[in-house]
C-alpha cells in the first residue's frame, strides 16, 4: 500500500478529477488511475508532510457551514459597497491566538478566512501561534476571536489533530 | 451539438438568475475595489467575485449543461475548488508585501510585528526578572 500508493487520498481525488473532466467510464477510470498513481509517486519524491485525517465525517458538515457563512458575508459586503459612505464603518485588524498547529488545518483555515468576503488573512506567526486578520466591518473584536475559534478552529482541530 | 433553444423555460430562467447573481456580485466587487480608500479595505472587495460570484456562475453552468445534455455535468465544481484553494496564495503575498512596506515606512494604522514567544520571554525577563511571567 505505502510503496505503490504513498498518498491514497491524493490518488483517489485525482482519479475522481480525471473522470469529472472526461467521462465516468471504465476506460477513463483505468487511464485516470495510471496517471493518479504516477502522480502520487511523484508527490512522494517531494516529501510533503502527510496530513492525518482523524474525523473525516466532519468535513461535509464543515463545507456546508463555510458555504453558508460565505453566502451571508457576500450579502453583507455587497450591501456595504452599495451603501458607500452613507454608513459609518470601522475596518481594523484583529489578533487571534490560535491553538491549531497542524499545517494542513492552518491551510484550510486560510482558505476559509480568505474566501469569506469581509475577512482577510494577513499574518500568522508560527512561533507565537497568533493570527492577524483584517476585518472590513469591525464592530466587536472579541466576537471575531470567538467566532473563528469556536466555529472553525475547534472543528479543524477535531479533523486534523 | 446541443442548442440553447432546447432548454426548457424553468432551466433557462434558473440559469439566467444564477448567472446574473454571479455577474452582479463580481461587479459589486469591482466597484468596491474602486471605492474603498485603503489597501486593506480594497483587498476584501474582489473576494465577492472569487467566492459566490464564481459559485453562482458555476451553478448556472451546471444547471444549463446538465439539462441540455440530460446527464449531470459536474466538472465546473473543479473551477470553484481551484479558485478557492489558490486565492489565499496571491492574497497573502499582496497583504504581507503591503504590511512589510507600511511597517518599514512607519505608516500609521498597521499593527506592530507580532512578537515571537522567545522575544516576549526575553522582554519580561529584562523587565522584572521573572522568566515565566508569560
Amino acid at each position: 500500500m505505502s510503496r505503490v500508493l504513498p498518498y491514497p487520498l491524493l490518488t483517489a481525488s485525482l482519479i475522481v478529477m480525471w473522470m469529472m473532466l472526461n467521462a465516468f467510464s471504465l476506460g477513463h477510470f483505468l487511464l485516470g488511475a495510471v496517471v493518479a498513481i504516477l502522480a502520487g509517486r511523484a508527490m512522494a519524491a517531494l516529501q510533503p508532510s502527510k496530513p492525518k485525517l482523524r474525523r473525516w465525517q466532519l468535513i461535509p458538515f464543515l463545507i456546508g457551514i463555510v458555504l453558508l457563512d460565505i453566502l451571508r458575508s457576500n450579502i453583507a459586503v455587497a450591501s456595504i459597497i452599495l451603501q458607500g459612505r452613507r454608513r459609518e464603518r470601522v475596518a481594523g485588524f484583529v489578533a487571534i491566538p490560535l491553538d491549531l498547529r497542524d499545517r494542513t488545518g492552518l491551510a484550510v483555515l486560510a482558505c476559509i478566512v480568505t474566501s469569506t468576503p469581509g475577512t482577510a488573512w494577513i499574518e500568522y506567526g508560527a512561533d507565537s501561534g497568533v493570527l492577524l486578520i483584517h476585518v472590513l466591518d469591525l464592530v466587536d473584536e472579541e466576537a471575531w476571536v470567538t467566532l473563528i475559534k469556536t466555529r472553525y478552529e475547534a472543528m479543524l482541530m477535531e479533523i486534523f489533530e | 451539438m446541443m442548442h440553447a433553444e432546447m432548454l426548457p423555460a424553468w432551466a433557462a430562467l434558473l440559469t439566467a438568475l444564477l448567472v446574473l447573481i454571479g455577474a452582479g456580485l463580481t461587479l459589486f466587487g469591482a466597484i468596491g475595489t474602486l471605492r474603498f480608500a485603503t489597501f486593506f479595505e480594497r483587498v476584501h472587495a474582489p473576494t465577492l467575485g472569487t467566492s459566490w460570484g464564481t459559485g453562482a456562475i458555476v451553478l448556472g453552468s451546471i444547471v444549463c449543461f446538465s439539462v441540455l445534455g440530460s446527464r449531470l455535468v459536474v466538472h465546473e465544481i473543479l473551477i470553484g475548488v481551484f479558485i478557492t484553494v489558490t486565492t489565499p496564495v496571491t492574497l497573502m503575498l499582496l497583504a504581507r508585501a503591503v504590511l512589510y512596506r507600511d511597517r518599514t515606512e512607519g505608516n500609521a494604522g498597521v499593527p506592530a510585528r507580532l512578537a515571537s514567544r522567545r522575544e516576549q520571554q526575553g522582554r519580561t525577563e529584562a523587565e522584572d526578572g521573572d522568566g515565566d511571567a508569560r
